[in-house]
């Protein structure tokens, strides 16, 4: 098992500076709770919080035509229910958007029973769309690759932030 | 008043707001515009017109934004009322067309059709302003001093919905998006 510690929200948020990011669009989670004291600390990066998910690529979206770079932090039971918003708002108008997931349920070792995590990979896939998974600060560069994917296809690229937790 | 007579008003005092437009106003404003390289017309969305004008409001703080959006609409994204208010753009106008139908569905009435108070809906989420209007030239001497306000403000309109006929299309969303993104950076 991979401990919490192994992942630190000032390596992502220093990814995520590294890749311009100017608002992280967001409803807190339990895999990204870690990340909410340093990000609502952070000068450069403003967050901003929603009441449902299907709000965040929106709101994104809106961010992009007004020149920011925005990027979206939802939980994978969020991204089921930003669906039609990820479609229409990212998908077909071509946004190049780095969508940061938590993985409920992710396990590295024994089977996952979690539906949200059991299905998150193959709708990702369903839908083309790319997908990463950060663990550790080790892997904490794979944001600036999506990011950088994102803005090569024009397209929504994923980041899976699995954090295990008991 | 009926949708298009609004929408006429609107039209005149429009000048160089980014507009965002959905459902029957998505249809109709095409009709009225004066500048469509700052139009983002938001079809298939799923009620998120109002979000969309947020990002909006929030990215281009000093440019004005108008959204165009329906009753059936802003209560499939009520939450957005309250996400919208705790932002608090002061640049950010929501106009919300109340027929008390799904126009574009058939007519079907929406839930609660008549019963609801929108703008009381909006000033409990926070919004600095609110104002309900269901007589044009009370609309029509408003709003000049409506949009000079700091907002985030909410205009409720209570729009006639069966005398209009509107018919359907979706839009060019994508290219539309490029275009008032251009407009945008260029005005920089």
């Amino acid at each position: 098992m991979v401990t919490g510690s192994a992942l630190k929200a000032k390596r992502i948020v220093e990814e995520l500076k590294k890749c311009g990011i100017t608002h992280v669009v967001w409803l807190p989670d339990t895999e990204a709770r870690f990340m909410y004291d340093t990000l609502i600390n952070e000068k450069d990066i403003k967050l901003v919080q929603v009441c449902r998910e299907g709000e965040t690529v929106a709101i994104a979206a809106g961010l992009y035509v007004g020149g920011k770079e925005p990027c979206v932090l939802i939980q994978n039971t969020g991204f089921l229910e930003s669906g039609d918003s990820i479609r229409g708002l990212a998908i077909d108008i071509h946004l190049p958007l780095l969508i940061i997931i938590g993985y409920r349920g992710w396990k590295r070792v024994g089977n996952i029973t979690d539906s949200a995590a059991i299905y998150i990979e193959p709708i990702l896939d369903a839908w083309g769309i790319k997908h990463y998974l950060v663990e550790t600060d080790a892997d904490a560069h794979n944001i600036s690759i999506a990011h950088k994917e994102a803005h090569e296809t024009k397209r929504p690229v994923a980041v899976l932030i699995g954090r295990e937790y008991q | 008043m009926n949708t298009r007579e609004a929408l006429g008003i609107i039209g005149e005092h429009r000048t160089n707001e980014v507009v965002v437009t959905t459902m029957s106003a998505f249809l109709l404003w095409p009709a009225y515009t004066k500048v469509p390289t700052l139009d983002l017309p938001l079809t298939g969305c799923m009620s998120k017109a109002s979000s969309l004008a947020l990002g909006v409001a929030l990215a281009q703080p000093r440019r004005r934004v108008m959204v165009l959006d329906g009753d059936g609409s802003l209560l499939m994204n009520l939450g957005s009322l309250v996400t919208i208010a705790n932002q608090a753009p002061p640049n950010l106008i929501h106009f919300v067309f109340e027929n008390g139908v799904y126009q574009n569905a058939g007519g079907q009435p929406i839930p609660g059709a008549g019963k609801i108070g929108f703008a009381g809906l909006a000033s409990a989420a926070g919004y600095r302003k609110t104002y309900d209007f269901d007589d044009l030239e009370g609309f029509k001497i408003s709003l000049d001093r409506i949009l000079k306000a700091d907002g985030p403000t909410f205009v409720c309109l209570k729009v006639r919905s069966k005398e209009e006929s509107i018919p359907y299309s979706l839009g060019a969303t994508g290219l539309a998006f490029q275009k008032v993104k251009e407009t945008m950076a260029k005005a920089v």
